[in-house]
């Protein structure tokens, strides 16, 4: 992602783009383990 | 925390009513939309930084706070943990994320909320079945584990929204994606100017958008309360393939009743998360009134016929058109703040959004007021059984919707008058500016 502010261009740098696939990871990793159990308990709704 | 772990509380605390935890929960939505409102100005000027610190050490602060109430059975540390402290909290974190993600997506408003809103609804589909696992962890002989789950919630909450915190960037002033123009000139629902955050509530457009979002979310939160106890008295044996009422059911057959009835539950949660993300971003396409005129209408007419899917027997039918109310909830909270950016323009977004959601905070009294009374005039005054007791409730919460379409239907462009001039919004920017400066 890259745009402009009043004065300059912008562009983020490599560390911006590590911190967001760490982020993502740490977030990415419970929330499917979280999904994964709620979609276990509502497969009881489909036998 | 889920419907078990409100039971074991209320086990410990040796409480002779839900009510009395309950109370916890009404604290928990007032203190949420107030925070969010009295705090939303000191937001925009202090940055999301400082504010997703201080939301962190509320609600971190009011789980251990709970955990001292737990631990020496005192329910009103439970109000003031929990409710009060921890709603505070709430309210900040819900929009700080939101705030700054507008100011980075002009051209994707409604994907950009939708995903810091889908994350606030995400939380619970971690938080739900790791407060579980934590108490299956800690429990023994002598101790249910509540108060150990609330103190290790509260390091785990606090950690990860201090590294969100600190993750932070707001955009550089007048920022703009690279080779994307703003489209008020083509599309008059859409301003590029700035109203402040002290004139927005006088304009009518504020309290038109906050009698949408109070009526889709007090019709939601009604529909929430009642979908799991109505599918299994609506259904009752049928769930489980006997032709038996719910009441003529074994303890073992209720037990099954009820695994089912959470199984609905938990779905629900996950595509209120869904529809979070697909309609707020489907509105960027759609246009914000346009996907408000489709959640009223389209929920009008499933709320009303929740009832004949129930007479007709078919559980799918049930379920589908609950799940669809669900995701229709969620993208109401979802598209608000885009809705207030398009009409209020980007500057005071984030505190704007603040005030409205006092909104939320009637709608968390309302909701549940609504239906718990219906269902009690109906059931011990009328002597309907209960079953059917449901059925006026949902025709009344379609009511609810019919005056959040017209609330929809009255959205104007707001006023010239009410908008900043450049000299005044210049002069915000460079406090805001100011500020976030200094913290840095």
């Amino acid at each position: 992602m890259h745009g402009t502010g009043d004065n300059n261009e912008w562009h983020p740098s490599q560390a911006s783009w590590a911190m967001v696939v760490v982020s993502w990871v740490l977030v990415g990793i419970p929330l499917a383990w979280g999904i994964w159990k709620t979609l276990q308990k509502a497969a009881v709704l489909f036998k | 925390m889920g419907v078990c772990e409100i039971d074991k509380v209320q086990n410990i605390m040796e409480l002779g009513k839900i009510s009395t935890l309950g109370w916890m929960y009404t604290l928990f939505f007032v203190y949420l939309g107030s925070s969010a409102a009295v705090f939303g100005h000191w937001l925009e000027h202090a940055g999301p930084r400082k504010a997703g610190v201080v939301a962190a050490l509320c609600w971190a602060g009011g789980l251990l706070i709970s955990a001292f109430g737990v631990h020496i059975h005192e329910i009103r540390l439970l109000w003031l943990g929990s409710g009060i402290i921890g709603g505070c909290g709430l309210g900040l974190g819900y929009i700080s994320p939101v705030s700054t993600l507008i100011k980075w997506f002009p051209d994707r408003r409604g994907m950009a909320t939708g995903m810091a809103i889908m994350g606030f609804g995400g939380g619970a589909m971690i938080g739900s079945p790791l407060a579980d696992l934590l108490m299956k962890h800690y429990q023994t002989d002598t101790s249910v584990g509540v108060w150990e789950t609330f103190v290790t919630l509260g390091v785990i909450y606090f950690v990860a929204m201090m590294c969100g915190a600190f993750g932070y960037r707001v955009p550089p002033t007048g920022w703009k994606p690279a080779g994307w123009q703003p489209v008020a000139q083509q599309k008059a629902m859409i301003t590029s100017r700035h109203v402040h955050l002290y004139k927005a509530p006088n304009t009518p457009q504020f309290w038109l958008l906050w009698g949408v979002l109070c009526m889709n979310v007090s019709a939601g939160i009604g529909v929430i309360g009642m979908a799991s106890p109505m599918l299994q008295e609506v259904f009752g044996g049928r769930l489980v393939d006997l032709t038996v009422t719910l009441a003529e059911l074994t303890k073992e057959q209720k037990g099954a009743v009820a695994a089912i009835a959470a199984g609905f539950t938990g779905l629900l949660s996950l595509l209120n998360i869904l529809g979070r993300i697909a309609w707020a971003s489907a509105s960027d396409y759609l246009g914000r009134k346009k996907t408000y005129f489709t959640f009223f209408t389209l929920g009008m007419i499933l709320y009303a016929s929740a009832p004949y899917a129930g007479s007709l027997g078919s559980v799918a039918l049930f379920v589908a058109i609950f799940c669809i109310i669900l995701t229709m909830y969620g993208g109401g909270f979802a598209t608000i703040p885009a809705y207030l950016a398009d009409m209020f323009g980007t500057q005071f977004v984030g505190a704007i959004h603040g005030r409205l959601l006092t909104a939320w905070s009637m709608a968390g009294i309302l909701g549940p007021v609504i239906v718990n009374y219906i269902r009690e005039y109906q059931i011990d005054v009328l002597k309907v059984p209960p079953a059917q007791a449901y059925n006026t409730t949902m025709y009344v919460l379609a009511g609810l919707l019919l005056i959040g379409f017209i609330c929809n239907l009255l959205v104007k462009p707001v006023a010239e008058r009410f908008y900043m001039t450049d000299e005044e919004l210049a002069a915000e920017r460079k406090l805001a500016h100011d500020s976030s400066s200094n913290s840095k």
